[in-house]
């Protein structure tokens, strides 16, 4: 059994290691849907949601395979619960916001495929965290990733305002930036334990 | 953003498919449409494990490997898979797959499985793999879907290992663990961390922009 504090847990998986600028989890939405401040808070709080349900429900199947001696089936049960948990929110926010729907397009289905949901589910079980501190790590990393792709839609808004090189045009004056933005995040690496 | 890429890309490709023999199947991954450095999929695992060549190739390999499996497998079921359910059945098959490798790899060498950590048990969730299976193995033959998973696979391969080179050269001063760099050489240590990654794939970006704009000027 794992026994960090709650606290400890939480700062380290929202600020120094961070999911997307530290561990390079769930870099494709960071990528994709880091246009607009609106919508990245928005799909970040979506993804918050689906880590702290399959992070629980991971919890749960986890206990299961080890009574059961079977843990090779981890990754395939993992994948499943956060696929219908996708489908769940997905099925949600067409109903309670179809311009949200529209929004976050492609990459709300896509969230099943963001690596950082399945990180936290295989995190938490081989750091052999227990229930408290499992939702507690689902919550600092869809926290992280909120902050990281918040940050990155605020800079890429301002990008739009400034003359770009041919060449940097797209993906690669983003992935610039994102160094960046990884670089000052190595300033929080005296913050925790 | 990345897969309305994809999906172009593949309009494209599809219009001359008549034309297409298995060799072009094979090479247009690893070059024309790279799953790196043209279709900008697989960020994750491409600027993670490459730190070193070593760690790019191992996770190249296995890239491959559950790519070309889960290509095979998925066309051979394409007419039974329900169209409803086959994103779930794609993901259930390439987890199978990726649990093989990822048992394979803790039995050959614990170091390596180590150093890759959860990025091995990631590949399900790698884009590449999910993209060729919706985009190519569900409405092409098994040949054909082979070859094409097998260029995808060596293609991201391919990427890996030249950010990986570069990331140990400059970062480490070494490749493939073999000293290149003189004693006196300074080592970018930035490199090796995660902002060196971004950089570095940046830096790679930018290079093939410049000869793309080149060769649609002239």
């Amino acid at each position: 059994m794992n026994q960090e504090s709650l606290m400890t847990i939480f700062i380290n998986a929202s600020l120094i290691n961070n999911f997307v600028l530290a561990y390079f989890l769930g870099i494709c939405p960071f990528l994709g849907v880091s246009g607009r401040v609106g919508t990245a808070s928005k799909m970040g709080a979506a993804v918050t949601f689906v880590m702290v349900i399959s992070s629980v429900c991971a919890f749960g199947i986890n206990m299961l395979l080890v009574a059961v001696n079977a843990p090779f089936l981890q990754l395939i049960s993992y994948i499943v619960v956060i696929a219908s948990t996708v489908q769940l929110v997905e099925m949600f926010v067409k109903k309670a916001s179809p311009a949200l729907f529209k929004a976050l397009g492609i990459f709300l289905p896509l969230i099943t495929t963001n690596c950082a949901v399945l990180a936290i589910a295989l995190l938490q079980t081989s750091k052999g965290y227990d229930i408290f501190q499992s939702i507690t790590f689902a919550l600092g990393g869809g926290a992280g990733f909120t902050l990281a792709l918040v940050l990155m839609a605020g800079l890429r808004e301002q990008l739009e305002f400034s003359e770009v090189a041919g060449v940097a045009k797209g993906t690669a004056i983003v992935l610039l930036v994102a160094g960046i933005l990884s670089l000052s995040f190595m300033g929080f690496a005296g913050l925790g334990g | 953003m990345s897969l309305i890429n994809q999906n172009k890309a593949n309009e494209g490709f599809f219009k001359k498919l008549g034309e297409n023999p298995a060799t072009d199947d094979f090479i247009k991954g690893l070059w024309k449409d790279n799953p790196v450095f043209v279709q900008v999929l697989g960020m994750c695992p491409s600027l993670a494990v490459s730190n070193s060549a070593k760690n790019a190739l191992a996770m190249g390999l296995a890239t491959t490997f559950v790519l070309t499996m889960s290509n095979v497998l998925i066309s051979l079921l394409r007419n039974f898979i329900p169209k409803e359910v086959r994103i779930a059945s794609y993901i259930l098959i390439i987890a199978t797959f990726v649990s093989m490798v990822d048992y394979t790899i803790q039995a050959v060498s614990v170091d390596l499985h180590k150093s890759l950590g959860a990025f091995i048990a990631l590949i399900v969730v790698n884009c590449i793999i999910l993209s060729r299976a919706e985009a190519f193995a569900s409405k092409n033959t098994v040949g054909r879907s082979f070859f094409d998973g097998l260029g995808m696979g060596l293609g991201f391969m391919f990427a890996l290992f030249c950010i990986g080179s570069i990331r140990e050269i400059i970062g480490s001063g070494s490749l493939l663990g073999f000293q290149v760099m003189p004693d006196a050489f300074e080592k970018w240590v930035i490199m090796v961390l995660p902002a060196g990654g971004f950089f570095t794939l940046a830096a790679l970006l930018l290079i093939f922009n410049h000869y793309k704009l080149k060769k649609s000027k002239a």
